[in-house]
């Protein structure tokens, strides 16, 4: 962790038509860090996150990303989507493109790397999470697990400064869990800034540097895994976690 | 009676052919342009500017509300004023092009909105931009949806052309009119030309069902 912030979150509201899902959240994430959010169903932590790559258009507030508000009308977002990488509760991954083609899609089309060098860094990447045998396999012949570790290789493919995660595992077989997670880790553990939404507790213990524990659209609890695991003082939390652990 | 159609057959098959082969390219240019416009149809309607969509709407709403038969009288009556030398087979293709345009444009819309929203999503997050995200990542799924509309479009349209006999433009109903009145049977010419459309109709909907397979077998 350094002490450079990466994105800020000034005073953020959001509204679905008249339901405020965000009351005003005000935050810093710095570079390197890992920050796992948590909460109930319904407690606004998906929508929190897809209004840092505005996926979701804040009501109210700034999103700041490298010192750039990116709510700002002169800003172009698409510009800092390429470097905030997003993987999906349901991978989203391309059927119609072949495993290959699924990371390289953007790299080449943003103009960011020749065909060839982005094919090259695809395999790489393939094979650092166990699908260099899947490089030419379209997508519906591919596990969840495996799914959802394409898509994780399609985000890093951008080279992005932060990767951001929606509930990665939840639509994942129990038995698949785990290697999507450790793919994961071994991210965080290699300095790669992350956000994470997630009901995987033992994650968020054991990787987070920060959990943002979230209610009624507030962050109600935070701080280090073993202050909010262990010593919080928020009748939410505490409810929450003895439902969860 | 079977002795009256295979003898009238005989006798004027080259007069159904004709008209057969006058419906199925007049069906097939209406579909073509039909696409192409309403293809264009489709995009402004799907516009985030609510004002331009509109019309989109409008132009939709006014073709798919009104019978086809209405519409080949307007064009009929209407064209000639703009250009007083058209053909009656212009202005029954222009009214067919125009009414293709609006059902293909509903074709398409629905099958681009059928596409998972994550993909549209997922494209963003990538930084796509909008052009790019269309192009590369909605529209190759979006096709698979549409194709087999088009072909059962396609379909339809072959069975609408039999309005524009109205005006004598030479498609298979008219073929039936000429024949009746060169013969003075009625039922006879008309089972023939029954037929004939059966038989083009069952072809189609077969081979769209065998590209259909093959279609599903590569998802």
């Amino acid at each position: 962790m350094t002490d450079q912030a990466l994105i800020q979150l000034v005073d953020l509201h959001k509204y679905f038509g008249d339901l405020e899902v965000l009351k005003g959240i005000n935050e810093t994430i710095k570079e390197k860090e890992v920050i796992s959010i948590i909460g109930p169903s319904g407690c606004g932590k998906s929508t929190l996150l897809r209004c840092m790559n505005l996926l979701e258009t804040p009501t109210q507030g700034q999103v700041i990303f490298e010192g750039v508000n990116i709510l700002d009308k002169k800003v172009d977002p698409t510009l800092h989507r390429r470097k905030m990488g997003m993987v999906f509760q349901h991978f989203n991954v391309f059927p119609h493109l072949n495993v290959l083609e699924n990371i390289t899609l953007a790299p080449i089309l943003n103009k960011l790397m020749t065909k060839a060098a982005a094919e090259e860094k695809a395999i790489g990447l393939l094979e650092r999470v166990g699908l260099g045998d899947k490089v030419y396999e379209y997508p519906r012949k591919l596990s969840g697990g495996q799914k959802q570790r394409l898509a994780i290789v399609r985000a890093m493919a951008m080279d992005p400064k932060v990767l951001l995660f929606d509930e990665p595992t939840s639509a994942l077989d129990p038995e698949m869990v785990k290697g999507v997670l450790e793919v994961i880790k071994s991210l965080a553990i290699t300095g790669m800034t992350t956000v994470i939404v997630t009901h995987e507790m033992g994650f968020a213990r054991e990787v987070s540097d920060r959990v943002w524990f979230m209610y009624d659209g507030v962050i109600a609890e935070k701080g280090t895994p073993d202050d909010v695991f262990n010593h919080t003082k928020n009748p939410r939390a505490i409810e929450f976690l003895s439902q969860v652990l | 009676m079977i002795a009256n159609i295979v003898r009238i057959w005989g006798k004027y098959w080259m007069i159904f052919l004709e008209g057969l082969w006058n419906t199925f390219w007049i069906a097939l240019v209406a579909i073509a342009i039909g696409t192409v416009f309403g293809t264009l149809i489709a995009l402004v309607r799907m516009s985030k500017r609510k004002g331009i969509s509109s019309i989109a709407a409008i132009y939709i709403e006014i073709i798919r509300g009104t019978p086809m038969l209405l519409q080949f009288y307007l064009f009929w009556l209407g064209l000639p004023y703009l250009f007083p030398t058209i053909s009656n087979l212009a202005c029954a293709l222009v009214a067919l092009c125009v009414n293709s345009s609006a059902y293909v444009a509903e074709t398409i819309r629905a099958g681009i909105q059928a596409v998972d929203p994550g993909q549209r999503e997922a494209a963003l997050s990538l930084g796509l931009t909008e052009a790019n995200i269309m192009k590369k990542v909605i529209l190759p799924q979006a096709v698979k949806n549409i194709l087999p509309a088009l072909g059962n479009e396609f379909v339809v349209m072959i069975k609408e052309t039999a309005l524009a006999s109205v005006f004598f433009v030479g498609e298979l109903m008219t073929a039936f009119k000429t024949v009746q009145s060169n013969t003075f049977l009625a039922l006879e010419p008309l089972i023939i030309v029954g037929l004939i459309y059966l038989f083009i109709t069952l072809t189609l909907s077969n081979i769209m069902k065998v590209f259909e397979r093959r279609m599903k077998a590569n998802d």
